[in-house]
């Protein structure tokens, strides 16, 4: 009686790959338009924050030409150096070019595969450190747009008190602390200033993370601050909650986050976002290499450059804006420069 | 009888992963995506040899994991802190590797064995917890877990043991030098950890340990039954605190292998965590060194199809969806085959007794 099930069940399973290798056959063909290639990081495209303006940067030229295909792929988070070396190369091997590598986590991974596919142009977002002929490193001074947000809350607090959330307590991080923090010591060197940490490395979780960001903010208002910076993506939709409840002002990051369609009950307690335009970047760097020009190096994008900077949406900076668009030339000329170490800020 | 045991063992998770197999269809059906083709792409990605060495490197870190979790499972402690543990071996383990110089065998023994040491001290908290104060282990193994994340975090600070290269964002240890690398076996212009070999003597040590020694008969009968194995003598919070030790050590060299022979430092770039992995995978491979091994390169078979599903525009998340059916089908299969078991038994007690009625009169 059992004997009998096993090889039924043997047989089933011997049909089945049968039916499944003739399958095999119709994977698809390799397309001869261009394809670009995206590498996200934990979260995808559907997180507001640098994953979604990588994609951003992206659209409108896949708007404008219907011959070029986009690929897309994240980050899982049991992802390793490996997952990710094979990630990109299964992207260079399916004909991306360029490829777009959305993320630090990714420095390890792109400087083993730059190598093999010399022909093809890849940009990385928030690193430097991979030299390869064929890689472009696109960095942004996070510390520039921080500062002049810093000049925003310690024009705009009553208390004297402000607050800063960070996602992850990672490098990257810190620049956005530093700047803050030397901004709002530039208009008032006595200001108090409140720091803290959603979650640490290796725990990723920071970025996202609504209801600790919620907590922390709520907090630092308690606390006697009356405006608080997130630099923590997804986990700043709890800030700006805490905010339009006690009626306070809070500070978006990345894009304008005045203008998300799920922060529409907070806009009227969002002061300013910080401005880090990755979209810019990436678009930048794909432009320039579907036009088949050189694109290896490092591309700096500080607010000289239009990378960095903030936002006006709503008005509430109007009293204060030519101050802070005052000390953004001071930085553009680079009479100011910004420390990237909180400790020194 | 074994016979007809293997077959259970063996179907059981067969008809789970046909379960979620049937799952998933009416998912991409419901999507609008053709299942049948979906399906063959991942086996004709999964299936090709360079992909077979990536998956079976990834499998190495679940097995150990997986193992970790059913050395805990036999003594019926729920290891959740295996995260923690692992991150401890891993960093500790670069760290050493990093700051010494010795001859090629000895540097990578010292590493191993620090991974191992750095494990199975942090779990040795939560033992100590357990034993003496009565704590959950389940409760202080995640506290735990978060407390080695800080840790780490804050000791991979470049002004502490770890460093920041020029134009990087990504905090690590200093690199492990060549002395203290494991070599890779050269496949498919693909490199197999040679960290495998420890992973399968790992799974060998594990079984002769549970099955040929008087240790582990003792772990199996404190898992069973703390209060009987109390009274026959065996000192039971004892082998608690050994075993969960032992389970933490095993799962300080979950990292291990990326470490020697790919990364060769300890970074932000490792993966956060296995606890769930690991325990998912003991409870699928049934704690069994084999059935793991399974379910460890199942799991990374599937991980590593993601990325080709995405491209076809299929959510990588559909991956984890699959995963997470399987391991809810492996329960309820193993509870059915359980009473499909307990009722044979039943049964042939029943005859045996019923034949041995006239005898047990006569007395």
């Amino acid at each position: 009686m059992q004997k009998k099930t096993l090889r039924k069940l043997g047989a089933s399973i011997f049909a089945g790959a049968v039916a499944l290798s003739g399958l095999m056959a119709i994977a698809p063909a390799q397309a001869a338009t261009k394809t670009i290639g995206i590498a996200y990081s934990l979260g995808g495209r559907e997180v507001p924050g640098f994953n979604q303006l990588a994609y951003i940067g992206v659209k409108p030229i896949l708007g404008k030409n219907k011959a070029i295909k986009l690929i897309e792929s994240q980050d899982s988070p049991t992802g390793t150096d490996d997952q990710r070396t094979e990630r990109l190369r299964l992207m260079a091997k399916r004909g991306a070019n360029p490829i777009v590598v959305v993320g630090f986590t990714y420095a390890s991974a792109l400087a083993k595969v730059a190598p093999e596919f010399p022909k093809v142009q890849w940009g990385i977002v928030d690193d430097s450190s991979v030299k390869a002929p064929n890689v472009q490193g696109i960095v942004f001074k996070e510390e520039e747009g921080s500062y002049l947000v810093g000049l925003a809350a310690a024009m705009t607090t009553k208390t004297g008190s402000v607050g800063f959330i960070g996602g992850v307590n990672t490098p990257l991080i810190k620049k956005f602390e530093a700047g803050y923090i030397a901004g709002a010591k530039a208009i008032n060197p006595k200001i108090k200033i409140q720091s803290t940490y959603i979650s640490n490395f290796p725990d990723f979780s920071g970025f996202n993370d609504p209801a600790k960001g919620y907590e922390a903010a709520k907090g630092m208002y308690q606390n006697g601050a009356d405006v608080v910076y997130a630099a923590a993506g997804g986990t700043g939709t709890g800030m700006h909650k805490a905010a339009s409840e006690l009626k306070k002002w809070s500070i978006g990051v990345d894009a304008d986050e005045a203008t998300y369609p799920a922060h529409a009950a907070y806009k009227s307690t969002i002061l300013t976002s910080m401005l880090k335009r990755v979209d810019l970047g990436v678009r930048a760097f794909v432009n320039d290499s579907l036009a088949g020009k050189k694109t290896a190096g490092i591309k700096t994008w500080g607010f000289k450059q239009g990378g960095v900077g903030y936002t006006k949406t709503g008005g509430y900076l109007k009293d204060v804006s030519a101050v802070i668009d005052n000390y953004g030339s001071e930085i553009a000329r680079g009479k100011v420069v910004v420390p990237t170490d909180p400790t020194k800020a | 009888m074994t016979k007809n045991r293997i077959f259970w063992a063996v179907a059981a998770p067969v008809a789970a992963i046909l379960n979620s197999l049937l799952f998933i269809y009416i998912i991409l059906k419901i999507r609008g995506v053709d299942p049948l083709s979906m399906f063959s792409l991942m086996i004709s990605y999964g299936f090709d040899p360079r992909n077979l060495v990536s998956e079976l490197n990834q499998t190495i870190a679940y097995y150990l994991a997986g193992v970790a979790a059913a050395i805990g499972f036999k003594m019926l402690l729920f290891n959740i802190g295996i995260d923690g543990q692992y991150r401890m071996g891993a960093f500790f383990g670069a760290v050493v590797g990093g700051a010494v110089a010795l001859p090629p065998v000895l540097h990578v023994l010292l590493i191993v064995i620090t991974a191992m040491i750095a494990g199975g001290l942090w779990a040795a908290i939560a033992g100590y917890l357990k034993v003496r104060r009565g704590v959950n282990e389940v409760i202080s193994n995640i506290m735990l877990n978060f407390i080695a994340a800080a840790v780490i975090s804050y000791l991979l600070l470049p002004s502490m043991l770890g460093t920041l290269p020029e134009g990087s964002q990504t905090a690590q240890t200093f690199p492990i030098p060549a002395s203290g690398q494991m070599p890779t076996i050269k496949a498919f212009d693909g490199e197999i950890y040679s960290f495998l070999f420890v992973a399968i003597f790992v799974g060998i040590a594990y079984w002769v340990m549970l099955n040929k020694t008087v240790f582990g008969f003792n772990l199996k009968a404190t898992g069973l039954s703390f209060r009987a194995a109390r009274a026959s003598g065996v000192n039971a919070p004892r082998m608690i605190f050994v075993t969960t030790v032992l389970s933490g050590a095993i799962a300080g060299l979950v990292g291990i292998g990326t470490l020697l022979s790919d990364t060769h430092k300890y970074s932000m770039a490792f993966p956060a965590g296995y606890a769930f992995t690991g325990l998912a995978l003991a409870l699928l491979g049934r704690n069994h060194p084999v059935g793991i091994f399974f379910a460890a390169f199942l799991w990374s078979f599937l991980e590593r199809s993601a990325p080709v599903l995405e491209f076809e525009g299929v959510p990588p998340e559909i991956v984890i969806v699959m995963q997470g059916t399987i391991v809810l089908s492996i329960v309820i299969a193993y509870e059915v085959v359980a009473r499909i078991n307990l009722r044979q038994q039943q049964r042939a007690v029943g005859s045996v007794s019923a034949e041995a009625q006239p005898i047990k009169e006569s007395n």
